[in-house]
């Protein structure tokens, strides 16, 4: 292996990539600058709109309940809600966004309340609308204390203390440190960021310097120095390799401060904040040990389509559905029910998703660990191999 | 000294079958002289070429360039070759300096030599001016000039040029003619394509008529207007073309 040679080719691609405005976007800009942007953006103008909404008064229809007088002076005592006039399109009223929910008030409700009978009132909303969620759940809380200020009253009306009611408590007590519990929160989101920001990252520098190079003819010139092929390809490979990871760590940076800059911004705002914050730093580097492989998997990979295309179009083409075939394993390892076992540590990228998962959450299976690790080695070789295999074909360098 | 033996190469393709664009030739070229290669589009040329800058495998024979054999020294034999054609392109995004200097270190020169011979290749080929810019932004004129610096940077004994002078203006193809009649006078061996007869007879000591991959006719100038019974080059081309047709 001739060193030199490695690295004059390596120092000329990526001089010549870094001059590149296309490169700089998606190596840059998008990780540094529109990603955190659109995280924080995303995760301010959320917070922003549910305490809007909150505290807009919701428009509520009562239905009924003309003659439970008690009851309508209590939820109309309570100010919370705007009501209108019932009217009996009420649920394309709901559906249609002009009314937020309405309430049924069966015929002689407060006299069955009375008489110690039992009967239902009907909560109508528009499931996953927020505005209607909200207003629904204000008049389930009023119902709820009605309904618990009727048991303490008939038990007090019968001499039975409250107590008997509660024969037992039920405590439910965290005992992962906040840490874990951020770990495994995290553990969701990270290894999932990192892998599609390792992949994004790895794929205009791959194709610019595989099918782009034919197109612009300078492959032809390359080709012509006295430089064995296997080191002209595997100095394009480090390239591609140092993109794909300073992607992933630049992205990493900028989404961790935007984190910071996120909960500083909600906290002012007196708002409680729903991102967790600790991460062990320990962790996240044993991720970013894992993550290695599966970068120069990545690189490897697409080198070779890259090699394999007639040109930087073509390329793209084949780069998509890869793109996909990355992202579900990769998104997977969210889900719930999915857990690392020998089977799963062997498919790529889940594999990497599953353990990053588990080492920021605390856990470290070194069994699985190993058989992770050590797989996504063996196809990181395998795809530089093939990387390798078809710039030394002919057919493939010449192919347009 | 370039020498070919029965070289081939066998292109094989879904469509069109087995495609012999180089069948069996054999030449040889020497030291000072420039041995040209007619040919029209498709008549192997490029192939022949790329065979003996190590960029293609022949399927058989062998070539020997420099003194290494193209099939067991490749690279020995691309360290001793500038090859030079309208397919070898420049590196956009560096300067011409960059690019010299880059395939100069990929032939090994020392930092010391590589520095002189580039003052002294941009001061013969007036590129001191521009030699800073990105070639993305020269003329096609200074690409050339980049081209023939990039090619001479490692002072090759042997010169392949495929089909140089295609789509230059005429005062850069000028300076291209002239570059390969200058390589010629430095005892360097010239190995030269085109469809071009008028260039063809201005610089060729030697003229190999190749059609179809085949070698049909072989000799100076003169010796093909003899056996053939021609003047013209061009009416030499037809009638060998044609007569083995």
């Amino acid at each position: 292996m001739n060193l030199r040679n490695l690295r004059l080719v390596y120092r000329k691609e990526l001089r010549e990539l870094l001059r590149d405005r296309r490169t700089m976007i998606s190596m840059i800009v998008v990780p540094v600058v529109v990603m955190p942007l659109l995280m924080t953006g995303m995760g301010l103008t959320f917070v922003k709109l549910a305490g809007k909404v909150r505290q807009e008064i919701p428009k509520v229809m009562t239905l009924g309940g003309e003659d439970s007088t008690n009851t309508l002076a209590a939820l109309q005592a309570l100010k919370a809600f705007a009501f209108v006039p019932a009217s009996r399109d009420f649920t394309n009223l709901i559906s249609d966004k002009k009314l937020n929910a309405a309430i049924q008030i069966p015929k002689g409700f407060d006299a069955a309340v009375q008489a110690g009978e039992t009967t239902t009132v009907t909560i109508y909303d528009y499931e996953g609308e927020f505005k209607s969620m909200f207003a629904a759940h204000a008049l389930d809380q009023f119902f709820r204390q009605q309904r618990d200020h009727v048991v303490s009253q008939r038990l007090a009306e019968r001499h039975v203390p409250e107590k008997l009611l509660t024969p037992f408590e039920i405590r439910q007590t965290n005992v992962a440190s906040a840490k874990k519990v951020s770990g495994n929160l995290i553990g969701m989101i990270l290894p999932y960021l990192v892998i599609i920001m390792c992949m994004t990252g790895a794929i205009y520098p791959s194709v610019d310097m595989t099918a782009g190079e034919k197109e612009r003819g300078t492959m032809e010139t390359l080709l012509c120095s006295p430089v064995a092929r296997t080191h002209l390809v595997l100095g394009k490979g480090l390239v591609v390799l140092t993109v794909s990871l300073a992607t992933a760590c630049l992205s990493l940076c900028a989404n961790g401060l935007a984190v910071v800059l996120l909960k500083k911004l909600t906290a002012e705002a007196g708002k409680p904040s729903p991102l967790p914050l600790t991460i062990d730093l320990s962790s996240l580097a044993a991720v970013l040990v894992m993550m290695l492989p599966l970068a120069i998997f990545f690189s490897g990979a697409m080198l070779a389509i890259g090699l394999f295309s007639r040109s930087a179009k073509e390329a793209n083409s084949y780069l998509q559905p890869l793109l996909i075939l990355t992202v579900i394993p990769a998104a997977a390892a969210v889900l719930p029910g999915i857990e690392l076992n020998y089977r799963l540590a062997l498919v790529p990228v889940l594999n990497v998703s599953l353990a990053g998962r588990e080492i920021l959450s605390g856990l470290y299976h070194w069994h699985y660990i190993a058989v992770v690790f050590g797989s996504m080695c063996l196809y990181a070789a395998v795809s530089v191999l093939v990387a390798v295999a078809l710039f030394k074909r002919e057919d493939v360098l010449f192919r347009t | 000294m370039i020498e070919a033996r029965q070289l081939t190469k066998i292109f094989r393709d879904k469509k069109r079958g087995e495609i012999r664009a180089v069948d069996q030739a054999s030449f040889c070229c020497q030291p000072g002289r420039i041995f040209g290669l007619l040919g029209v589009n498709g008549a192997g040329k490029t192939t022949c070429l790329r065979l003996l800058a190590t960029l293609l495998t022949p399927t058989s024979g062998d070539a020997t360039v420099g003194g290494y054999e193209i099939v067991a020294q490749p690279e020995r034999v691309r360290a001793n070759i500038g090859f030079l054609s309208t397919s070898t392109a420049l590196y956009g995004r560096l300067s011409g300096r960059e690019l010299v200097e880059y395939f100069g270190r990929l032939h090994g020169l020392s930092e010391e030599l590589l520095r002189q011979r580039i003052e002294n290749l941009f001061a013969v080929l007036d590129m001191n001016e521009f030699c800073d810019r990105r070639c993305d932004k020269l003329s096609t004129g200074m690409k050339q000039k980049v081209s023939i610096a990039r090619t001479l940077v490692h002072d090759p004994p042997v010169m392949i040029f495929d089909e140089p002078t295609h789509g230059l203006d005429i005062l850069t193809a000028r300076a291209v003619v002239n570059f390969i009649r200058d390589c010629r006078a430095r005892g360097k061996t010239v190995i030269f394509s085109t469809h071009v007869m008028s260039e063809m007879e201005k610089l060729c000591d030697t003229i190999a008529i190749i059609h179809q991959g085949r070698i049909r006719a072989e000799g100076t100038l003169a010796q093909l207007r003899e056996r053939v019974g021609c003047e013209d080059l061009e009416d030499i081309f037809v009638r060998v073309v044609e007569e083995k047709a």
